[in-house]
């Protein structure tokens, strides 16, 4: 089977004015959704309590409300969680409340509203950690950017580094867009979800490279923008396959994960699409409108290092 | 096709032989387990010895035995069994073991023997409790500068140097000796010097005397607070380890600079446990004041000059002199004795100073009373999130010294539960500096049990789903990589159990993400193929270059996706930890079984034909 038979031939880089303005919009409008609407970030970053109860059968959520604001609780959110019979509850740090066998105490206090609830799990995060865990996630975000800045710059020219960097950029920025959009809660498994994908979405744009640079001798003929062009036709089925079978596992987690890989497997989707679709349309894009001539491709083509020989 | 050298096709069979050997643990399953940890020591061959004799005499099967990390896993095969075993020991030896409840793979021992070990799983999959604490490390630092302030004044009395004041500035890690003059500078220092020859002191002058300065240089600081940390470890750690506890494999870990996380696998409930880690306690031994009388002292508010007015647990007020004989940091042992002439006891052992102090102090008052005071120091929060220091001072002991004893002896007159507890925390001794509690994350065995099954529902169809897709686009090529994604779970479920990297929920994640990127590997590989076949390329010629072209494309992408790996391995605690270590052991893993694997298979499938008329891709 195969869905690619002959070599396609869309003109990628005549329609990039397009593609660019689509990427604006989605860029703009997930910087304004982001500042508007705000993430909802899950207690890793805030701080708080969350205890995670399960119940024989769905309860009333007012009457567990109202179990917890009689026995001094307030503030608390009860929200269902996956299913009818989980139920959440979440309480902002800094409160009064104390923490110790804070999910004992609350499923004592469900008790009467059904005998046989159970505690799940509970988590008591202390608003300095999640202060903590933000700033890390920001350095990791930051240093990964970094590093893999610098490791493009190294295997090739300037101006692919730069398209790449833009192209890997937009992506979690589309991921985080999506989150203030459906508000789902932002946690660390999500971070852990966008750092993956800024790092595998940029294979598609480093393959594209790849071939863009092994063809760079025909482009003193047909031109730069021909041989970019004719470079992601040619790796366009691969590169939709490979992101067809990584959705398709993908996706299994999103259905079959759970609600702990919930936001984790919902970053992945989002992220791996937009990956896909930034390294296709926007990274060799924007190279060609820095200026990339065939001569960088060329002279870094002779001082590539001649390792393919030696490995299997 | 050029031939694929012989030797590496061997190598790939070699390392999917040991792969397959270290992740074959991994398909026994699990069955009830007790866990024996001794107090003070490791647990011993002489203990299984004597542990499997008894339950051979009482009929109890067992399945298997064996000793990790000082502790003894005995696997019943019904949890009837384990239950009697549990009731058996406890009765035939009690005291001598700490036994938990738990559960461990059914590997024989013989395996284990060779390191082959079932992956570890993490919290969130087997349940349990994980703990964050905060270490006080400002504090640690400060108690120092007390100590050098207590330290320099005796050092001065002892040389018999007078001196204005000694002074301690927190801010700027600073303790200040001033003297009246020159004279008495020059003395003073000589004193101090000598008794602390590790430390480098400057002259200054306040006012218009000399002072000698002691200031503490970061390195100090640092080592301080390093100290306090891993000083805290080692207590939690001890603690933890008490028989009162029952927790099976506690892990004690530093985190970052200044925290320290603990995790307790299979424990339910954190209260018991945050009590006992969260006591300080320490003893001062007292002489009493057997002139005054302490009821009036009570009564009136009138303490007499140089004394202090405690209270026994039963209320009674007692008058003790100021003068600490020794203190609970000259402690270096204390056990519990449940059976002694006088009833329960504990008894103590001193270090080299407090021994010396209590020599001579026995021998000059013989036939005088001296008293214990325990003092239990909690902290909270209150409402405003300032600390509250909550303090316990209690005498729990007041007996007459009948005999000159130095490096040990017995305290009584406690009951049993408190002699257990006063034991166990006079070991443990006071914590380097004060902890506090800012991340708890307690998760049920049924949620554990429910993250294993949504866990492996994901991975079983997420990876049917990879198999079945590429199965049917590559035909031949597509079963190929099949089975080399088949090879990648093993080779890394194998790199998971002899990292011994717990795997988390978020790790599962990682395992079905890496299935999904390898098979990037290989279709990058095929597609080659399939333009080079289309080009006009020979089958062999095509497979010979997909493998070669590909592979810089596949080192380049594969690396940008090892570098987010890496860093979030760095600086990624918990569960993100958890899901960076399998993906950067995936990356590897994938690399190999693609580039190395696939390739080796594809020579045995067709290096030997002559002639391949057309590829089945």
């Amino acid at each position: 089977m195969e869905f690619f038979h002959k070599v396609t031939r869309f003109p990628f880089m005549h329609t990039r004015k397009v593609w660019y303005g689509l990427s604006a919009v989605l860029i703009v409008g997930s910087l304004l959704l982001v500042a508007v609407r705000g993430l909802n970030l899950g207690i890793d970053f805030t701080g708080g309590i969350v205890v995670e109860t399960h119940f024989p059968d769905a309860p009333n959520i007012d009457r567990l409300r109202a179990a917890l604001t009689s026995a001094h609780i307030p503030g608390a959110q009860v929200q269902q969680f996956g299913s009818p019979r989980d139920i959440l509850v979440r309480l902002p740090p800094d409160q009064n409340v104390k923490s110790a066998n804070i999910g004992v105490r609350i499923v004592d206090l469900f008790r009467p509203v059904d005998a046989g609830v159970t505690l799940q799990s509970t988590e008591v995060v202390g608003p300095q950690v999640g202060e903590e865990l933000f700033i890390h996630g920001a350095w990791a975000l930051a240093a990964t950017l970094l590093l893999i800045m610098v490791y493009v710059l190294i295997r090739f020219t300037q101006k692919l580094a730069f398209g790449a960097i833009l192209a890997v950029l937009h992506d979690p920025i589309c991921v985080l867009g999506f989150f203030a959009a459906t508000q789902m809660t932002f946690d660390l498994t999500a971070i852990s979800a966008i750092l993956a994908v800024i790092g595998y979405s940029l294979n598609d744009t480093v393959i594209v490279f790849d071939r863009v640079r092994e063809r760079a001798r025909n482009a003193r003929k047909i031109g730069i923008a021909q041989v970019i062009d004719e470079s992601i036709n040619q790796t366009l089925s691969r590169t939709i396959m490979t992101k067809l079978v990584t959705l398709l596992v993908v996706v299994a987690l999103l259905i079959f994960g759970g609600q702990t890989l919930h936001s984790f497997s919902a970053a992945l989707v989002i992220g791996i699409v937009a990956g896909t679709y930034s390294s296709i349309y926007i990274s060799s894009a924007i190279a060609l409108d820095m200026g990339l001539r065939t001569d960088d491709l060329l002279e870094r083509k002779m001082s590539k290092p001649e390792e393919v020989d030696g490995l299997p | 096709m050029t031939a694929y050298p012989r030797w590496k096709i061997v190598l790939v069979a070699i390392v999917m032989l040991i792969g397959l050997l270290f992740a074959s643990p991994n398909l026994f399953g699990q069955q009830s387990a007790l866990q024996l940890a001794k107090d003070q020591s490791a647990v011993a061959e002489p203990d299984r010895i004597a542990i499997e004799k008894l339950l051979a005499e009482k009929g109890i099967p067992l399945a298997g035995s064996f000793i990790e990390q000082g502790r003894l896993t005995l696997r019943f095969a019904t949890p009837a069994d384990e239950k009697k075993a549990h009731e058996a020991i406890s009765k035939a030896m009690p005291n001598k073991y700490t036994i938990a409840l738990s559960s461990a793979s059914r590997v024989p021992d013989w395996m284990r023997r060779f390191g082959l070990t079932p992956v570890k799983l993490g919290l969130d999959l087997r349940g349990g409790v994980y703990l964050v604490y905060q270490v006080d490390i400002q504090a640690a630092v400060k108690q120092e500068l007390d100590r050098f302030n207590q330290d320099f004044r005796a050092s001065l009395r002892n040389a018999h140097v007078p001196y204005e004041d000694v002074k301690v500035d927190y801010a700027n890690n600073r303790v200040t000796v001033l003297f009246r003059d020159a004279a008495n500078f020059a003395k003073g220092r000589e004193a101090i010097e000598s008794d602390n020859r590790s430390l480098n002191f400057d002259e200054t002058t306040v006012g218009n005397a000399p002072a000698l300065q002691l200031t503490l240089t970061p390195q100090q600081i640092k080592q301080r607070e390093d100290y306090a940390v891993q000083q805290n470890i080692v207590i939690l750690r001890n603690r933890l380890n008490s028989p009162e506890l029952a927790v099976s494999e506690p892990q004690v870990a530093r985190q970052g600079s200044d925290q320290i996380a603990i995790q307790l696998p299979g424990l339910q409930n954190s209260a018991e446990v945050k009590t006992i880690l969260g006591k300080t306690a320490t003893l001062e031994f007292h002489m009493v004041d057997e002139t005054d009388n302490p009821y009036d002292a009570a009564r009136t508010g009138q303490i007499p000059l140089g004394t202090k007015l405690y209270y026994t647990r039963h209320k009674r007020p007692v008058l003790l002199k100021r003068d600490i004989v020794v203190t609970g940091d000259q402690l270096t042992d204390a056990s519990f004795q449940p059976n002694t002439q006088e009833g329960p006891a504990v008894s103590v052992s001193l270090d080299s100073r407090g021994a010396e102090k209590m020599l001579r102090n026995t021998e000059e008052n013989i036939g005088h009373m001296m008293a214990v005071v325990f003092i239990d120091r909690s902290s909270t929060k209150n409402a405003a999130g300032a600390e509250v220091v909550h303090t316990k001072e209690e005498v729990i002991n007041e007996a007459t010294i009948r005999g000159v004893f130095s490096n040990s002896f017995q305290i009584t007159g406690i009951n049993p539960i408190e002699g257990r507890e006063l034991a166990l925390l006079l070991r443990a001794g006071g914590l380097a500096a004060p902890l506090s509690e800012i991340e708890e994350r307690a998760i049920g065995p049924s949620l554990g049990q429910d993250n294993i099954n949504k866990g492996v529902n994901a991975m079983v169809f997420g990876t049917l789903a990879a198999f079945v897709f590429m199965a049917i686009y590559y035909k031949l090529f597509g079963i190929i990589a099949d089975v080399v994604l088949a090879a990648n779970v093993i080779l890394l479920t194998a790199m998971l159990s002899i990292v011994g990297a717990a795997l988390t929920l978020p790790g599962i994640a990682a395992v079905v993400l890496t299935v999904g990127m390898a098979v990037d590997a290989n279709i990058l590989i095929y597609e080659r193929i399939r333009e080079e076949v289309r080009m006009g390329v020979s089958p062999r010629a095509a497979i010979a270059a997909g493998f070669e072209r590909a592979f810089s494309a596949i080192a380049d992408s594969n690396v940008t996706a090892l570098i987010a790996g890496v860093v979030l391995w760095l600086f990624g605690s918990g569960a993100v930890r958890g899901f960076a270590v399998v993906l950067v052991l995936g990356i590897a893993t994938s690399m190999f079984t693609s580039l190395m694997g696939s390739r080796a298979l594809v020579q045995v499938i067709f290096g030997g034909r002559r002639k391949i008329d057309r590829l089945p891709i």
